[in-house]
């Protein structure tokens, strides 16, 4: 491919006076464009479009009127802002129910990942027991593990604990993986000793050490885990479609699949569940979007 | 796993006395409170199902009643279910499908965004953002988009003269509508794995290989694409797991239908254990699908081992 287009902004960078450059070294790819234009948006925009074209439509289709997307062909953009289908969500004696059992499950999953994994990583990566190779070699073979392996029998498992159709089916299981024990075993390995050392010599307990030292100094890893954490608790489908039979129970998700089941001619009330169902993961990712994307791609280079 | 500790053997230190060795075993003792609520949660939840899932295999089992023994019939029968195979089949067409499309697009896609343009963060947000829609929500948004008599896609194709499609409702392209939809979620996932992995790539390497002459697609070919030959290895295998193991979206959008059109694996257990109440059979299919994920994983590894063996011999 003949494409000189990058030359300019090359050159551009190079003949930058010297003192702007020494803060963003030039060796590194820090994309800051200096070209009007490269031919490489004609193919990105409408792609990215594409993209985010279904989202655009959810948003919309949820301030449409049932009469705007019911007569054919649907309108494409709005007339105005039409509300009701918000209002009969939120109105649904369910909905919000199902909003607050997303909220529960997914919120004491990220406390309690937080909390056992930084107990279970730091046992693993600093103290000494009888059988910790084993049961750190057996807890990272668990993660090969296909969930469709363990659903049904961890179903009966839940029934003989008496957990069935409660959200306590859901919270048990989710407590702590072992994802967020080693991802924090790993990061603790990596932090200096002597940091605790000296705090544990003068007598301070481990546990002292662990949430006033080490804890502190954990910050990017408790971030990756809770938001690792957070997106999938909120996300999942499966678990709680087997695990629940009563409405009330139901999740976000879960209520979300019947909701439109049921409300089939009430699109705009479906896709503001939907907008519902959605927005907190957005909200999340849009605001830390930086800790999310590290947290992807670095569990996911260590897979 | 690695060996079992050896158990008759004496530690050939003799064991502290006194006040050491009291705190040895606190010190042990911490270290068991520490980890044990996480084994009781992850070994219990994993190991006792694995092992419980296994016998149910070998068993006649609806859940409720006490289950029979019945051998290896639970496996004979699913070599013979016609909706077996079907399932098999429609799972392999779409990872087939899927895998290769979400990588090379993801590929193509993060050497565009790797290269100085504006709007860059834009891009990649937009292409990453689909991947946080849970598929309960994606399944609900496409069903109504490409609803066959009142949705958007529809409109839009009347709009330039194109006759209406049935989409999910037509059994000759609702798995390919999945697909497609997997890749809106899936491949933002790969470029930005990708992205990360051609952060590393050396640039004085680059720029030896152009000084030496190489244009851009000799330094994509012999410079960038080595580079990151591990990253696409486990690319490969994660998004081979994740489609041999997709559900919720199909749960969402066809329930395996129209015609058993898209019932894959996890679909047909789900069915099988939750729906007819035969946990037994749905359990023998979970563990034909989990024998094959294992192979694949080990596949890999080997792979893997010996392309580290390989660079190893390059290097040194």
């Amino acid at each position: 491919m003949t494409d000189l287009s990058h030359l300019p902004g090359r050159t551009a960078d190079r003949l930058r006076p010297a003192g702007r450059t020494s803060e963003e070294p030039v060796a590194r790819p820090r994309r800051r464009l200096r070209l009007p234009f490269s031919p490489w948006h004609l193919l990105l925009a409408p792609l990215a479009l594409l993209f985010a074209v279904p989202l655009i439509w959810l948003g919309l289709s949820s301030v449409m009127s049932d009469a705007e997307i019911n007569r054919f062909p649907p309108a494409l953009w709005p007339s105005g802002i039409d509300l009701d289908g918000y209002r009969y969500v939120l109105g649904n004696a369910m909905f919000p129910r199902w909003f607050a059992n997303s909220l529960i499950v997914s919120a004491v999953a990220v406390v309690s990942n937080l909390l056992l994994g930084t107990l279970g990583g730091y046992a693993f990566a600093r103290m000494r027991f009888g059988g910790s190779r084993v049961l750190l070699v057996l807890m990272l073979a668990t993660m090969a593990i296909p969930f469709q392996l363990t659903m049904i029998p961890t179903f009966l498992v839940m029934r003989k604990l008496g957990l069935t159709d409660t959200l306590g089916a859901l919270i048990v299981p989710s407590l702590v993986t072992p994802f967020a024990v080693f991802l924090l075993r790993q990061f603790f390995l990596s932090l200096p000793r002597e940091l605790e050392e000296a705090a544990w010599i003068d007598g301070c307990s481990r546990l002292r050490v662990l949430f006033q030292i080490v804890v502190p100094l954990s910050r990017p890893a408790l971030s990756t885990v809770a938001v690792l954490t957070f997106l999938t608790t909120w996300n999942d489908l499966s678990w709680p479609l087997i695990a629940l039979n009563h409405e009330a129970n139901y999740t976000l998700q879960l209520g979300l699949t019947t909701f439109r089941g049921q409300h089939h001619t009430q699109w705009s009330a479906v896709m503001a569940g939907n907008v519902i169902t959605v927005l907190p993961v957005l909200l999340a990712f849009l605001a830390a979007q930086k800790t999310f994307v590290r947290s992807i791609t670095s569990t996911g280079l260590k897979g | 796993m690695s060996r079992l500790p050896t158990p008759i053997t004496l530690p050939d230190v003799t064991p502290p006395a006194g006040p050491a060795r009291r705190r040895r075993r606190r010190e042990a003792a911490t270290a068991w409170a520490f980890v044990l609520p996480s084994v009781l949660v992850i070994l219990g939840l994993s190991v006792i199902p694995v092992l419980w899932s296994l016998l149910l295999s070998f068993q006649y089992s609806d859940l409720l009643t006490p289950s029979v023994w019945v051998g290896w019939d639970n496996y004979r029968q699913l070599a013979d279910d016609p909706q077996f195979g079907q399932a098999v089949r429609n799972t392999l067409v779409y990872t087939a499908l899927y895998v290769p499309l979400s990588i090379g697009l993801g590929l193509f896609l993060a050497l565009v965004l790797n290269r100085r343009i504006r709007f860059v963060g834009l891009y990649r947000t937009l292409l990453f953002v689909p991947f946080v829609v849970s598929a309960a929500a994606q399944g609900v948004l496409f069903a109504f988009i490409l609803d066959p008599e009142f949705g958007a896609a529809n409109s839009l194709l009347h709009r330039i003269g194109v006759s209406p499609q049935g989409f999910l409702s037509d059994p000759a392209q609702a798995l390919l509508v999945l697909v497609g939809i997997s890749l809106w979620s899936g491949t933002g996932f790969c470029v930005v794995i990708y992205l990360a992995a051609l952060q590393d790539v050396p640039r004085e390497l680059v720029e030896a290989a152009t000084l030496d002459g190489a244009d851009r697609r000799h330094v994509l070919r012999h410079v960038t694409l080595p580079t990151i030959a591990p990253v696409s290895v486990f690319l490969l295998l994660w998004q081979t797991i994740t489609a041999l193991q997709v559900f919720d979206l199909v749960y969402v959008t066809t329930k395996g239908g129209p015609l058993g059109s898209t019932t894959v694996i996890v679909y047909f257990v789900w069915e099988q254990a939750f729906r007819n109440f035969t946990a037994g059979y749905g359990a023998a299919a979970a563990y034909v699908l989990g024998a094959a994920l294992l192979l694949i994983a080990a596949g890999t590894r080997l792979v893997r081992r010996r392309e580290d063996r390989r660079l190893k011999g390059a290097t040194s």
